[in-house]
């Protein structure tokens, strides 16, 4: 299959066009900003619409609107502005909306600065806005995977009828990588006779709405969302396993620092230290089991990210304390190299 | 004897949650009546805001989307921009659309996105029980402006049709009431020439209907109805504040 | 000739109808109560109907049909 050199950010906009998106609305911001640029040039040649919005607050609810309206729709944005984007978020959850949500991730809190990081992994799996919902959280670690994970993301929001998160970390938006454009599964997908398309004055009206001011339809709604959400917890949960068996020492890490862990477990292994890792490339749902199944030379999990330890928590809660969980992050757009981790893994082995 | 008047098609069976004497009800049905005698209720899409108008989309016989709090013109927009062909509003109050979704609405206006706007100003919150509106008179009294709303401490009430005759983007702009039948089949001329400048093509219309709140106004329906004209009408004057070109 | 119709359990008894007509004659029905808790509205004399349809246009909750 031909390959082609691309930018993180344009292969974002490639992959989601050729999934068949065609409406973009986002407002700009670092480092994302070659998503809504590559969208501006590209979608109208597809016959698609792309709006500059007046602020990431606008353009979540023009996805709120398109998506109810039953189109293939995305955003893109960056820390801060996701978290513009959260009260929106959780009522295109609640309304079972489908639809691409792509951060970029920079360091924060605050204003924060324009460099990598992962410190929205909270923001991503907890959710910044209010209420029992969940986003479908794809974490790729490489350009391929984004152009893959993109485009599946529109199949799986369409068919779990579920706001779909990409979080990628500024390293993954800015590095260029090859990508290939390959056939990705087609999944059969649910007729989107909810939409809300005009009646045609041949249905009954259809209605996207969150607001259920009876306490038992507001419970119903989300018994039939926690369902839901288990149901994907069982059929989409993804990771990857590497070189586990006869580890002492398990890293876990996703995204671009899983590639840098990758190396660290090179390193080791010429050493003699056998290391293994376990990158969840789906963070919600969080591949719990995977973390259940350790082999017993394991002495300690060791978290990496870029963060000042978040996914750390979900790790912790999957190894129900049968083996001590340690984390060690760089933050602010600081990223971990090798020659750290490899450090920080021979600390805890006593090496 | 032949039926001159009869509730419209466009409206739905479920009675409204509104208070005794409310005129957000004569305002739904101008807008069921202009969609139905327009003949577009079958593509006719709106949008509910969050205020006492939240549950618009259950009085409504077309399909509807209930919006963020003001942000009901960016969704309307989501939906104009996929379905340029379906007819797109919104129905937002005082609150909803001249104080938190300033932004959007202005914006809606400055892209002049082809939708219609029916701005409900009553000049207070009712939802959430009397609280003081970007749109409270001098003067007077609220559950956050207990001894009438003082300009020098909160500004003077925002007056929004004329200052979205001042943008670019909008093709029809027009203050009505509902305080009196004349007042009412003006409205309805206004609602109407709003969707038709819609279906044209000719880009954003907003009109803005005065409107009363009996409960949180403190007084009865119909006084609430003589208030209006007497208070509102003075700061807020009816008419046209902007008409792009005559839509036939 | 003209008549008004009320839809009696609509109504929320707000008066507005009654301040609308030109000839005075819809009137709160005191003797009554509807499903709603309300006097509601109702004609005393429906022979002096013009079938003007103020009381329609008026009514917040589409309770009055008008014949004429």
């Amino acid at each position: 299959m031909e390959k082609v050199l691309m930018k993180g950010n344009e292969a974002i906009g490639a992959a989601a066009i050729k999934a068949g998106c065609r409406y973009f609305f986002g407002y700009p911001i670092t480092p994302q900003n070659e998503v809504p640029e590559y969208m501006a040039k590209e979608l109208p040649k597809h016959g698609g619409v792309f709006l500059q919005a007046e602020s990431e607050v606008a353009a979540i609810n023009m996805v709120y609107g398109a998506a109810g309206a039953g189109a293939r729709v995305m955003t893109s944005s960056s820390s801060p502005g996701l978290a513009l984007k959260q009260e929106g978020l959780t009522y295109i959850a609640a309304c079972e909306l489908p639809c691409l949500v792509v951060n970029v991730v920079r360091g924060g809190p605050g204003l924060g600065g324009i460099q990598p990081a992962q410190s929205d992994y909270y923001q991503a799996t907890r959710g910044g806005g209010n209420g029992d919902y969940k986003l479908i959280v794809l974490a790729p670690a490489s350009l391929q995977e984004l152009t893959d994970m993109v485009q599946e993301a529109f199949d799986l929001a369409d068919y779990y009828r579920n706001p779909v998160m990409v979080l990628a970390d500024g390293m993954i938006g800015q590095m260029m990588e090859p990508v290939a454009f390959g056939e990705i599964p087609q999944w059969t997908l649910p007729e989107k006779n909810w939409a809300t398309t005009g009646t045609d004055g041949d249905r009954a009206p259809n209605v996207i709405n969150s607001l259920f001011l009876a306490p038992e339809e507001l419970e119903a709604l989300n018994i039939r969302l926690q369902a839901k959400y288990q149901t994907i917890k069982a059929n989409e949960t993804r990771c990857e396993i590497y070189q586990l068996e006869d580890a002492e020492i398990v890293f876990t890490a996703y995204g671009t620092t899983a590639r840098i862990v990758k190396n660290a477990i090179k390193i080791l292994k010429a050493e003699g230290i056998k290391a293994g890792l376990i990158r969840p490339m789906t963070l919600w749902p969080f591949p719990e089991a995977a973390y259940q199944a350790l082999p017993k030379t394991v002495k300690c999990i060791l978290s990496v990210e870029m963060s000042c330890g978040q996914m750390v928590d979900d790790v912790r809660l999957a190894v129900e304390s049968k083996v001590p969980v340690a984390f060690y992050g760089r933050s602010g757009g600081m990223i971990p190299t090798v020659d750290d981790i490899v450090a920080e893994a021979k600390q805890l082995l006593g090496r | 004897m032949a039926i001159v008047f009869e509730k419209t098609k466009g409206l739905s069976n479920v009675e409204t949650h509104y208070c005794p004497g409310c005129t957000h009800g004569i305002i739904h049905r101008l807008v069921a009546e202009v969609l139905e005698e327009m003949d577009v209720l079958p593509k006719a899409i709106g949008v509910s805001p969050v205020g006492c108008s939240v549950l618009a989309f259950k009085y409504f016989n077309i399909d509807f989307q209930e919006a963020t709090h003001g942000r009901a013109p960016a969704v309307a927009t989501g939906i104009k921009r996929v379905h340029p062909d379906k007819v797109v509003f919104t129905y937002q109050g005082d609150g909803d659309l001249a104080s938190i979704g300033t932004a959007e609405i202005v914006h809606a206006a400055h892209r002049s996105e082809n939708i219609t706007t029916i701005f409900v100003n009553n000049a207070i919150y009712g939802m959430t029980g009397g609280q003081m509106a970007p749109t409270t008179l001098p003067g007077q009294k609220s559950t956050t402006s207990p001894l009438g709303r003082d300009p020098k401490h909160a500004g003077m009430p925002l007056k929004i049709s004329e200052m979205f005759a001042t943008i670019p983007g909008t093709a029809y702009v027009e203050r009505v009431s509902v305080h009196d039948p004349v007042s009412i089949r003006n409205a309805k001329k206004a609602i109407r020439k709003a969707f038709e400048y819609q279906v044209a093509g000719k880009g954003f219309a907003m009109v803005e209907v005065l409107s009363t709140c009996p409960t949180n106004w403190g007084l009865s329906p119909v006084d609430s109805l003589t208030w209006l004209k007497d208070n509102m009408i003075p700061y807020y004057p009816l008419g046209n504040y902007k008409t792009l070109e005559e839509v036939k | 000739m003209a008549k008004v119709t009320f839809n009696e359990d609509l109504c929320k008894g707000c008066e507005l109808c009654s301040t609308a007509c030109p000839v005075s004659i819809i009137k709160m029905d005191k003797t009554k109560i509807n499903a709603k808790g309300y006097h509601p509205a109702a004609v005393e004399d429906m022979a002096k109907c013009l079938g003007c349809a103020n009381c329609a246009m008026i009514c917040p909750d589409v309770v009055i049909t008008v014949e004429r």
